[in-house]
């Protein structure tokens, strides 16, 4: 009741909004793209370029359950009339590749329900599995080498001066580029996939991070070092444990940057992964399997953000502008 | 010791403020600064930050070093603690030369500088742990330290759960658990509202008059100057000289009401004096020009 005067208006510059209303708005960001989608797909005078054929009537070469576009139907539709022939029959359609959103729900939940149609087809969940295989190593990887490089880099400019321009030249070097290379290297299994994940992240990875470093408070480094701490131990308590939260949001990011790089990685050598299924799906024109594979990468990427978010909030209790509301 | 007949008060010292002076020189040198310079090499050519500043200050003083913004107080308490290196001249701690920060000189700054991820009294538990002390023995001890400050009870408290006030407590305990000779003080109540700001100074000559510490605090700030210091250092600015070594004739200890005694005030007149000499040339600030335009109504005045 207090804030009251600050919490009614909907446009107050720089201001949070009420609990109820970020709720509110927080659903209608999803909300709204769907009902557009629904409105295109269900609302028949809406776009609907197409005809869905159902009775062919005397049009030699319509079938059944054909579409074609409006144009020429109602030109056939036309002539048939003219002619005194039976006309077709049919209803306005969106084009194959625009599913309604029921139908990808349906094929949502078939996905996990209904065994594949080819006989060595993989269920989309081993699809995914193997896609989230070849995140997780090529993201291990190059944290492994990238986080601490990012952070010597920060924090010891003969670090800074010996690997960032080099890196800075590298990561304008598309990942994809490197394709045919790590299959040369690699084979054509998941070695070269990991390895374009690890290049698309990595160089970002040390340079992301290095800022980060160099964004702790030099006082804090000037404080510990008139209480006596060495060199060697300002990095691992003092250094380190002050960038944490803030390292823990950029990993969250570059997690991020790595699944972009999923499905051109997963398209070298021998395609795999949910790419390998999407591309199938999209052979068969089941394109409603193509948008299920695709949202159901962002409802994983979503998911895994909010569990991270939340672990964050819990595990840096004392960083005050992260755990504010 | 100059211009003794313009104002001669402050010169006057009681008997017993006399023998304190006297005990108080008597004690071990325990800094030592000679002829210290500190040039800085800019894309604009040099600057010199200080020139030539040579003191002494003595075991369990309480030095104050003050002047007006540019005198290089700061530069001068950041060379004291080791976190600056100097252009010349000598600065000796116990007899040896200062080389890097270390322990035996804590500081204090005006940015709190506690660690944000530690607790309260894991921050004052820190300089044990940095040297080699185990978590087991240095937590009773941080304890002990944390009762100095009255904060006990916050022990387990983050730092962003104080006050400023409450800050700079644990700051100065986390300063004084490693047992340093001097406390450096780089105008650690800055920040603090005015109320705070009092409260504070009488805690810290508490706590300095129950400790073996001596205490160089850097101000600019007459009034504290004069109430905390048993010797006022006064720098003047471009380039950071002294000007003169005050010996404050406010006896100890000391209470708030002595600050319209006529020692304090006195002292006060001898600072202003030092430190605003003729206001008008000496100013590097502009003089603010306005061309005051009435914007209501003639009639309406509030004063």
């Amino acid at each position: 009741m207090k804030a009251k005067f600050f919490v009614t208006g909907w446009f107050n510059v720089r201001q949070e909004l009420s609990k109820e209303r970020r709720k509110i708005i927080g659903w209608a960001s999803f909300l709204l793209p769907i009902l557009i989608w629904c409105t295109v797909s269900y609302v028949p005078f809406v776009w609907h370029p197409e005809v869905l054929v159902e009775k062919v009537g005397d049009v030699d070469y319509f079938q059944e359950g054909m579409r074609i576009d409006k144009a020429i139907y109602l030109e056939e539709l036309a002539n048939m009339k003219q002619q005194g022939k039976k006309a077709p029959q049919g209803e306005p359609a969106n084009p194959i590749y625009l599913p309604a959103p029921h139908e990808v729900a349906k094929a949502f939940y078939n996905a996990f329900t209904t065994p594949p149609a080819q006989k060595d087809g993989l269920w989309m969940h081993q699809s995914l599995w193997q896609s989230i295989q070849v995140i997780f190593w090529g993201f291990v990887i190059s944290s492994l080498i990238g986080v601490p490089l990012g952070v010597l880099c920060g924090t010891y400019s003969l670090f800074a001066r010996l690997f960032e321009p080099f890196i800075e030249f590298f990561r304008y070097l598309p990942a994809p580029a490197f394709g045919a290379l790590m299959v040369a290297i690699l084979g054509i299994y998941d070695g070269p996939k990991i390895a374009i994940i690890v290049i698309g992240t990595f160089f970002q990875q040390v340079l992301v991070i290095s800022n980060t470093t160099r964004k702790l408070d030099y006082s804090l480094i000037e404080a510990a070092m008139t209480l006596g701490t060495s060199k060697w131990k300002l990095l691992t308590n003092v250094v380190i444990p002050g960038i944490l939260p803030s390292l823990y949001v950029d990993m969250r990011i570059l997690l991020g940057w790595a699944w972009t790089y999923l499905i051109v990685a997963e398209l070298i050598g021998t395609s795999s992964g949910i790419t390998l299924y999407i591309t199938q799906q999209a052979r068969y024109q089941h394109f409603e399997n193509v948008y299920a594979a695709i949202f159901i990468i962002g409802f994983i990427g979503l998911g895994t953000d909010l569990i991270l978010a939340w672990l964050g909030r819990r595990m840096f209790r004392w960083d005050k502008p992260a755990n504010k509301e | 010791m100059t211009n003794k007949n313009s104002i001669p008060n402050y010169l006057d010292q009681s008997v017993e403020v006399k023998a304190r002076f006297e005990k108080l020189k008597n004690r071990d040198v325990i800094l030592e600064v000679k002829n210290l310079t500190k040039v800085y090499k800019t894309n604009k050519g040099e600057t010199t930050a200080l020139k030539n500043v040579s003191f002494k200050t003595h075991k369990r003083e309480f030095v104050c070093i003050i002047g007006p913004s540019g005198c290089g107080k700061s530069t001068l308490a950041r060379v004291l603690a080791g976190l600056e290196g100097y252009s010349g001249g000598e600065v000796l701690l116990d007899g040896k030369p200062i080389e890097g920060p270390g322990r035996d000189r804590g500081m204090v700054f005006q940015g709190y500088t506690l660690f944000p991820w530690r607790t309260v009294k894991q921050n004052v538990m820190f300089g044990l742990e940095m040297n080699g002390m185990g978590v087991n023995q240095a937590g009773p001890e941080a304890e002990l330290w944390l009762e100095l400050v009255g904060l006990e009870k916050f022990a387990n408290a983050y730092p962003h759960e104080l006050s400023g006030g409450m800050k700079q407590r644990v700051a100065i305990a986390r300063a004084l658990v490693n047992q340093p000779r001097i406390l450096l003080m780089d105008e650690p109540f800055g920040a603090l509202d005015a109320q705070t700001r009092s409260k504070m100074q009488a805690h810290l000559l508490e706590i300095w008059r129950n400790i073996d510490i001596t205490v160089v605090f850097i101000t600019h700030d007459l009034d504290e100057a004069i109430f905390l210091a048993d010797r006022i250092l006064v720098l003047k600015a471009h380039p950071g000289e002294v000007m003169e070594l005050i010996e404050v004739p406010v006896p100890r200890p000391r209470q708030l009401s002595q600050i319209n005694s006529p020692e304090f005030l006195a002292t006060k007149a001898r600072l202003e004096a030092l430190i605003h000499p003729h206001e008008e040339q000496e100013s590097t600030e502009e003089p603010i020009q306005q061309r005051m335009i009435r914007f209501v109504n003639v009639a309406d005045n509030v004063e």
